[in-house]
């Protein structure tokens, strides 16, 4: 006979299961839903602009300071072994790299991944996502699919706004508080990034806009139990989404590495 | 072309005949995990005839209409809709059974990010080639049926309980339902409000030939729609009377307890058991 500690154990592995199970059905049918019809492309656009261009403002924040912070402090480090000009390197190699694609993962994450699960939690125990499958219309091409395809194609976009901002916050630091000349700092960015090393910074958000979506969706069509569902429903959607970011972002990176290196 | 027919869709076109039964049930049970919500629930609604579900809450009226449209699955049993067994359809097969169906939410569950029209023609407007300007002309109709024309153009939010329930029937008919659900349309509205719902109800059913299917726990307003038809007066204008012998067969009343059905007549047959359980309910 079990324990009762044991039978919490084997409920608890199964709801995490089920959960993950739902999650790729989920994914599975977001991606179908982008190659076939009807596809709602108003809808996308729509996206696009609330996740794209709504999140523009923090992204930018985010960027320009994190590029800005990274010149500081890298700057004192350097100045130890009298390298103080190759802090435009540190800063791109950083940026591009890592910090540009995961911070503005993160950024998303708590922006978007929340808004979207509290507005299809929201829709859910209001009973409107009922409404829609009794009107004839597929939730996930009218609500998901949108959402997807556009935390697909503006989280690169995004991304490379970030870098360029925060290449700019740390030119600014580098030209004003370190006394790197422009031209120095520039070609230090310049050489010190490969071209792998751009790929790398490209091809990561997309994986993360997806992901970020994706549980996003998942977590919002999910909910139950009225406000206090969709209150819980936006916390989980943030905590899951931003560490499985991380996550995303190693074995992405790992992935990356031993393709091109 | 109003919407896809059954046929483009990949489905037999089977609309019942007149009279027929548009849905049946045949020994349907369903459990959430221990919790048993539906026992060997067996029924059939026929052509435009009115089937009035009542029960206490959690008796498993509301899952009735959420198996009908396909929304639920049931464990066992059949569910036959429009001459279609949805219980063996997928998602892509029933959205052609839904386009001929229509359901009004406890609540309304109108999309809060559309204006009323907008909600009222959703159907029309998302999920149909019609013009944008026949679309409008429906929309005007409907609302113009439920008495709201002047609130096209206002959120839901901005509505009050009762303007909402007309809102989400206009939205539920706007596309022409052969068949209409109706999920606790009156509950938590005042009485006076509650009667211009009721009329609704009645004008749909005898004015467009819709068939319903009511969940209620109201039985002031049950006993209202079994007992009352709507018809055109001189002017063209709907009036609301009491219904001939006729018309008050053609309404039966369903008492789910417990997940089963515990009694099946007309509004008479209610009134006249002696039933323990349906007395205290009537009481």
């Amino acid at each position: 006979m079990s324990s009762p500690r044991q039978d919490w154990a084997i409920e608890w592995l199964k709801q995490a299961l089920l959960e993950v199970q739902e999650y790729v059905k989920l994914c599975v049918a977001a991606v179908k839903g982008s190659v076939s019809r009807p596809f709602y492309a108003r809808d996308v656009m729509e996206q696009i602009d609330i996740i794209g261009l709504g999140s523009l403002t923090v992204v930018i924040l985010t960027g320009f300071f994190t590029g800005a912070v990274l010149a500081l402090q890298s700057g004192m480090t350097l100045d130890q072994f009298g390298a103080r000009p190759f802090v435009g390197r540190l800063i791109s190699a950083s940026m591009i790299k890592e910090l540009g694609p995961v911070l503005t993962a993160l950024m998303l994450a708590g922006r978007v991944g929340s808004g979207i699960a509290a507005e299809l939690g929201s829709m859910m125990v209001t009973e409107q996502i009922s409404a829609l499958r009794a009107l004839g219309t597929d939730p996930i091409r009218k609500l998901v699919v949108p959402r997807v395809l556009a935390g697909f194609i503006m989280c690169p976009i995004l991304t490379v706004v970030a870098n360029a901002v925060g290449l700019t916050g740390g030119w600014m630091i580098a030209l004003t508080q370190l006394r790197v000349p422009s031209g120095i700092y520039w070609s230090s960015v310049v050489q010190g990034l490969y071209i792998q090393d751009v790929w790398m910074g490209l091809i990561k958000p997309f994986f993360l806009g997806f992901v970020i979506v994706t549980i996003g969706c998942h977590v919002g069509l999910r909910t139950t139990g009225g406000t206090q569902g969709v209150g819980r429903a936006t916390t989980n959607a943030v905590v899951a989404a931003s560490v499985v970011v991380l996550v995303v972002d190693f074995f992405v990176t790992r992935l990356l590495i031993s393709i091109f290196f | 072309m109003r919407h896809k027919s059954l046929a483009e869709f990949g489905l037999p076109v089977e609309l019942a005949q007149p009279h027929a039964p548009v849905v049946l049930f045949d020994k349907v049970c369903l459990a959430f995990d221990e919790k048993v919500i539906l026992r060997d629930v067996t029924f059939e609604v026929r052509a435009g005839h009115t089937k009035i579900f009542l029960g206490a809450s959690g008796a498993g009226k509301s899952t009735v209409l959420k198996l009908m449209l396909g929304l639920l699955k049931p464990d066992s049993g059949t569910i036959w809709v429009l001459g279609h067994r949805v219980d063996q359809m997928d998602e892509v097969q029933l959205m052609g059974v839904r386009h001929h169906m229509g359901m009004v939410f406890q609540e309304g569950a109108l999309f809060d990010s559309f204006t009323v029209g907008e909600n009222v023609g959703y159907k029309l407007y998302e999920e149909t080639t019609q013009p944008l300007h026949e679309v409008r002309q429906r929309v005007e109709e409907v609302l113009g049926f439920v008495g709201l024309s002047e609130h096209i153009d206002k959120q839901p939010s901005e509505l009050s309980g009762g303007q909402r329930r007309r809102v989400a029937i206009a939205r539920a008919m706007a596309a022409k339902p052969t068949l209409l659900l109706y999920d606790e349309p009156t509950t938590g509205l005042d009485p006076i409000t509650s009667l211009t719902i009721d009329a609704e109800i009645i004008k749909l059913r005898d004015l467009e030939a819709v068939t319903s299917v009511i969940v209620t726990h109201q039985l002031r307003d049950a006993f209202y729609v079994s007992t009352h038809q709507a018809s055109r007066g001189p002017d063209g204008e709907p009036l609301i009377s009491a219904a001939a012998e006729a018309k008050v067969s053609q309404a039966d009343f369903v008492m789910l307890k417990d997940g089963s059905i515990h009694f099946e007549g007309s509004a008479d047959d209610l009134r006249a058991s002696t039933d323990p359980y349906l007395q205290t309910f009537l009481s």
